[in-house]
């Protein structure tokens, strides 16, 4: 393991120097399991791959036409035995490889949470993972910090040794969210949120990118994710609270004009509800929120009058009782209600509902 | 803060939207690329080329010959050639964009801003993956399956032979939309597989998309109808006698293709025409609101772009099955397993297109599923590794050029191969996932696999085809061009990716890529020694003809192509054969067998039609007319193709017989070889 | 059948078949194009695959638009079904008539076959410009988008058969029935049916299922 890891690094090294390979090297637990995983894979295929290599070249040669003393058997085309092995060892090598890549993507899948913080130390579990809110922007990347109550553009921190729980959305095209040094990449999309649970071993500063490719301002798409100690991330918090203004609908807005290569912004406060405006895509003035949409959808369709005026279902899912609400907008579907509510369920653990009596039988 | 708040994209967009003009639809003077030296050079070197090549067509009165002989011909050979020169022609324009790239990057790299501004860099990345895909590898290997697959089954021609030629100028009309893309307007700037919702309207505004749209719409539907003439053909022609399990393995893998294709470029024609009526008519399949949803877009266009790359590889691995065979001097070792090992793939291929998008966050039950059943595909491709492997064993292993293609790939594809495997590990791919790694894999197999196979391909067959041989010394130059600049060129690929550089950036914020982007370079100066080389040796053998000629059976080969003149008369053969064993000819040989010298019958064989040219001649006017929303031509150019089918279906003078006669003259020598009127 | 033969050595092998190849050609030819007519219906119908499936998933997201229940005139639909499902027995009755070499009977019952296309086609323009007046174009919402394309690459389908169906009646009134327009009667029965095939398809998933649910 380690050996192959050095002949890696020796052979890269012989090629060129100055070559760091970040995957087999990285500065956080999870892509560090991953790198390793990538040589493990390796080395087992290499089992197979290696003697076909050197098999080919060795039947290429001694088999030249020039080789009178080679064997010569034109007809021979068939052997069971032969065929069992030609079948049976890329099965077993494979066999072994979907076993590990069960295992690995169980083990490894970003949604959940981080299972150990090094191999050597384990989860403290007084210690509530950070949270970061990540919006990828025309072309740049946008942080909050919910409860630090900041915002960052082009720059995000995290605590060293303490897992940090990213979620991650686009307010345009997809985009991939992807710090080497960190964890593997996961997709930003809009009015979706995808999630990724990362930890960073060693404080420094680290670049992060787009690794998805999303237009013009593509190859700039970056930012500086700087890992710190407790302390350090501390002081960092107080320096973006003093920075600068507060992040609201008005500064999203400013912030999703296209710009290329946007300087870092620091936002010293961020106003109420925004990351779900901005999941929902409705930070313009007088756009319908993407859940309130899905819920009308969910309750049966806006109606025709919905063609003309989808505003007046702003804010069904904020409000207290919204099948109350509803029934007001749309008196024909209240007799249905329970049933239309019953063929929602199936999705109900994504976007969890008023319960069932909740819904106003008057009329 | 950086100044750059309008893009040049909406910039773009903006002038081009703002006038759209009932008779010339968005068509100014501003489409013509004046801004832009590289493209404005490129623009008056291809019409100062295109005029002297059609000044030499007239002068030398070559236009009714090429329109008798050639455009309007329905002889599977002559369209299999047609696919061929085209696919040349498409590969140097897209190898020049591989070039472009290249110098670019290795520029950029070295802290130097480079000769393509990010708009246009992502245009010639975008065309090149298309064009490459598209309108190289596709025709290529379109061609191969047209010329090869009818000999082999010894037959006279396709099962829908006008079809045939449609197909061919559908691909070409899909070709000439992306070229003039180059100089009327611009070209999408999306990446190959335009991904919704930066392909969509708002956020891509200009004619590119447009182009991208029409012309694979276009060119889509000649594939599919190739696809179904060619399994009908597989089906229904085959020489008595060749039963399935008889049939050379190339026409397997040539059947399993074109089922391939059916199954899956439907899907690719019903996605694309999506997106088109997201752009056209305002529908919200995928975009970000109104309930729309890119990720459909995403699965759909994989669930096609998975298979397709096994519709390219698999005739590749037929090619490399009866090269192996003919120049070990040696039966096919696994025939049988060679055969399961390709339908197996073709089913598995279904299977796996979720591995293209691991990253989007499906969770790992499905993850692993879809990890595991792209494992699963390469035990088939092991299987037929090493059954080349044991062909090789107690053979006599002649070097001729198509051997050491072979000999080439078997070394490079399994390295491809395993970094294919590493890559569908969903952890390791959420680190690998749109990295250089990434590109160096799929090149790996594309260029590795296809390529090789091409030049295989063409190196084998084209004695048979023209009657001489290709000239072996720049063969072997263009093989080591080649071979070794593919390897100089990707291999710092692997490693950049490994140093979590991810593709398609035309800027660079610090220097420390530079060697390895320029190593890059060197490896595709190298290759462009071996693609230059290639046109060399075609030049180079034409001249030598007299030199290098051969007759119909020049490797000694096994199977039925060889056992007709090289070229083959129009008819392909003057009688139908009898086959008893899997490699007729090897068997007809062994067994003394000897074309009679007589008793010579009538032939009947399908006529030449110039609809097939003329309707696709429509279709791209329509397509370009589409692209600029000039309404009114799109139309009459759409009523005028419907009416040209409607008046082809009134022909029903489709075929004639050959006489007795002719084909006695023809077979013994004392007449010309005349094409069919 | 082989009327020469090349004898190898041993004479158990006939290599070369010296044959009359005239009849054995055109029987080729004939079920050739059937089994190529039935891959492309198979590849046309995997395009409606893609068309439905893609109706289960955007098919309730209605962006707070009307849904199947506010839109749909069921009872018109049924008119059409009725009318798409008529043309498909009035296409048998003509099939039989050919086969039964009753040319003109067999016009007949094509030109009624045409008539109920017509019908149809003239009941879903019907609906479509009363979608269109009332502003639930195809831009209005994912699942109007998804209805309009489907519904209308169905009825463009059956446009086109129409034309075709137009075609073919000049034809066989100028050729009779030869063997060639045997051959496209029948393809062109096997496309209306097919069209049938999917309509219902259509009638179930999209009209049916989305005014009852």
């Amino acid at each position: 393991m380690r050996l192959a890891r050095f002949g890696l690094l020796a052979i890269c090294g012989v090629l060129l120097s100055g070559c760091d390979l970040v995957l087999f090297n990285p500065s956080g637990d999870v892509a560090a399991q991953q790198g390793d995983l990538i040589i493990y894979a390796t080395v087992l295929m290499m089992i197979v791959i290696l003697p076909v290599m050197a098999l080919t070249v060795f039947f290429a040669i001694k088999y030249r036409k020039d080789n009178e003393e080679a064997t010569y058997e034109p007809e021979w085309s068939h052997s069971v035995s032969l065929e069992i092995v030609v079948w049976s060892v890329p099965l077993a090598i494979i066999i072994c490889l979907a076993g590990l890549t069960w295992v690995a993507t169980h083990r490894l899948e970003p949604y959940n949470d981080l299972p150990r913080i090094t191999a050597e130390k384990a989860i403290d579990p007084n210690v509530t993972p950070l949270q970061v809110q990540v919006v990828a922007l025309d072309w740049k990347w946008l942080f909050i910090y919910p409860e630090q109550g900041i915002a960052t553009v082009n720059e995000a921190a995290v605590v060293v040794d303490r897992p940090v729980e990213w979620k991650i959305t686009s307010n345009t095209v997809m985009n991939a969210f992807y710090v080497p040094e960190m964890a593997g990449m996961i997709y930003a999309m809009g009015g979706m949120e995808t999630e990724l649970n990362a930890v960073m071993n060693a404080s420094g500063t680290f670049e992060g990118f787009s690794a998805n490719y999303s237009g013009n301002g593509f190859s700039h798409m970056r930012f500086d994710l700087q890992a710190f100690e407790e302390d350090g991330f501390d002081e960092w918090v107080a320096k973006v609270r003093d920075g600068g203004p507060m992040l609201d609908r008005a500064a999203v807005n400013v912030l999703e004009n296209p710009s290329v290569d946007h300087d870092v912004e620091y936002y010293g406060e961020v106003e109420d509800g925004l990351w779900n405006l901005i999941l929902n895509m409705c930070t313009g003035p007088n756009d319908l929120c993407l859940n309130d949409m899905m819920m009308v959808d969910a309750l049966g369709g806006g109606g025709i009058d919905g063609l003309w005026n989808r505003e007046m279902y702003r804010g069904l899912c904020t409000a207290d009782d919204p099948q109350a609400i509803f029934a007001i907008l749309r008196p024909d579907l209240v007799e249905r209600g329970p049933e239309i509510l019953q063929s929602m369920v199936l999705d109900a653990d994504t976007d969890p509902l008023p319960p069932l009596n909740s819904i106003p039988q008057a009329n | 803060m950086a100044t750059s708040p309008v893009t040049e994209t909406a910039e773009h967009a903006a002038s081009t939207l703002a006038q759209v003009s009932p008779v010339f639809g968005k068509l100014t003077w501003d489409i013509f690329p004046f801004y832009d030296p590289i493209i404005f050079a490129t623009f008056i070197g291809t019409c100062v080329l295109g005029a002297v090549i059609v000044g030499l067509v007239l002068y030398f009165r070559l236009l009714p010959y090429l329109w008798n002989e050639w455009f309007t011909s329905i002889d599977h050979k002559k369209i299999g050639i047609m696919y061929m020169i085209l696919a040349t022609i498409m590969l140097v324009r897209g190898f020049a964009d591989a070039l472009l790239m290249r110098g670019h990057q290795a520029l950029a790299s070295a802290g130097y801003v480079g000769y393509l501004p990010a708009y246009h860099y992502d245009q010639v990345f975008t065309a090149h993956g298309v064009i490459m895909i598209f309108f190289v590898a596709m025709p290529f290997v379109t061609g191969f399956m047209n010329y090869v697959m009818p000999l082999q089954i010894g037959a006279r021609d396709v099962a829908f032979p006008f079809l045939n030629n449609f197909s061919f100028w559908l691909t070409v009309s899909g070709a000439v939309l992306i070229m003039i893309s180059l100089f009327v307007g611009e070209y999408a700037a999306t990446g190959w597989l335009a991904y919704p919702p930066l392909s969509g309207l708002e956020f891509s505004p200009g004619v590119g998309m447009d182009y991208y749209l029409w012309s694979l719409n276009i060119a889509g539907i000649g594939t599919t109808l190739s696809g179904i003439n060619l399994v009908v053909t597989l089906v229904k022609m085959r020489a008595p006698g060749m039963t399935w399990m008889k049939m050379p393995i190339f026409c397997w893998t040539t059947l399993c293709t074109n089922v391939l294709i059916v199954a899956t470029f439907p899907v690719l024609t019903a996605t694309l025409a999506l997106l088109t009526a997201d752009r056209y008519l305002g529908t919200h399949f995928f975009t970000n609101d109104m309930g729309g949803n890119p990720m459909m877009y995403v699965n759909l266009i994989w669930i096609w772009g998975h298979p397709e790359v096994y519709i390219l590889i698999l005739p590749i691995f037929g090619i490399f099955s009866e090269v192996v065979a003919t120049f070990c001097r040696k039966r096919l070792f696994g025939y049988t397993s060679m055969v399961y090992a390709t339908c197996v793939i073709t089913i598995l291929s279904y299977l796996v297109w979720l591995h293209h998008f691991f990253t989007m966050g499906a969770g790992a039950d499905v993850n692993s599923f879809f990890g595991i059943t792209t494992m699963i595909i390469s035990i088939p491709t092991g299987a037929k590794l090493f059954n080349w492997l044991f062909t090789m064993y107690k053979g006599r292993i002649q070097y001729e050029l198509p051997m050491m293609w072979t000999v080439a790939f078997m070394l490079t594809f399994v390295i491809g191969g395993m970094t294919g495997v590493l890559l569908a590990v969903p952890p390791a791919d959420y680190v690998l996932h749109n990295s250089l790694f990434l590109v160096a894999h799929f090149h790996n197999v594309i260029i590795g696999g296809v390529v090789f196979g091409i030049f295989a391909g063409i190196n084998y067959w084209w004695p048979k085809a023209f009657g001489f041989h290709l000239d072996r010394f720049w063969g072997l130059v263009s093989f080591w061009g080649w071979v070794v600049g593919f390897w100089v060129a990707f291999m710092p690929l692997y490693l950049l990716g490994l140093m979590g550089v991810t593709r398609r950036l035309s800027q660079f914020e610090d220097t420390i890529y530079a060697g390895y982007f320029f190593t890059a370079l060197i490896g595709a100066l190298l290759v462009a020694v071996g693609l230059l080389a290639f046109i060399v040796q075609i030049v180079v053998s034409i001249m030598k003809r007299e030199q290098l000629a051969v007759d119909g059976d020049p490797w000694d080969a096994r199977t039925l192509e060889w056992s007709t003149t090289s070229p083959p008369p129009y008819y392909n053969f003057a009688f139908n054969m009898n086959v008893y064993e899997i490699d007729a000819w090897h068997h007809m040989k062994a067994n003394g067998a000897k074309p009679p010298q007589d008793g010579f019958q009538p032939i009947h064989m399908p006529r030449y039609t110039a609809s097939g040219i003329i309707i696709s001649g429509f279709m791209t006017v329509m397509g370009f007319a589409l692209v600029w929303h000039v309404w009114w031509l799109a139309l009459i150019t759409f009523v005028a193709s419907l009416a040209w089918g409607i008046g082809h279906t009134f022909n029903y003078k489709r075929d004639y017989y050959v006489p007795a006669d002719e084909v006695r003259a023809i077979e013994t020598g004392t007449g010309v070889v005349r094409p069919a009127e | 059948m082989a009327t020469h033969t090349s004898n190898a050595p041993d004479g158990d092998y006939e290599f070369y078949v010296v044959e009359d190849d005239h009849h054995d050609g055109e029987h080729h030819h004939e079920t050739g194009t059937m089994l190529g007519f039935w891959i492309y219906l198979m590849s046309d119908c995997l395009i409606f695959g893609i068309l439905f499936a893609i109706h289960a998933v955007v098919g309730t997201n209605y962006a707070a638009g009307p849904s199947p229940a506010d839109l749909f005139e069921i009872d018109k639909i049924l008119l059409a079904t009725a009318f798409l499902l008529l043309s498909s027995i009035t296409y048998g009755f003509a099939v039989i008539n050919m086969q039964q070499k009753n040319q003109s009977a067999m016009m007949k019952w094509l030109a009624v076959t045409g008539l109920f296309g017509l019908g149809f086609l003239g009941l879903e323009l019907l609906e479509f410009s009363h979608l269109w007046h009332i502003g639930a174009g195809p831009g209005a919402s994912a699942f109007l988008s998804s209805f309009w394309i489907l519904v209308g690459t169905h009825g463009l389908h059956v446009t086109a058969g129409s034309i075709w169906l137009v075609v073919l009646m000049v034809q066989v009134s100028m050729h009779g029935l030869t063997e060639a327009n045997v051959r496209r009667v029948l393809c062109l029965s096997l496309f209306w049916h097919f069209l049938d095939l999917i309509w219902i398809g259509v009638f179930s998933f999209v009209y049916l299922t989305g005014v009852l649910l």
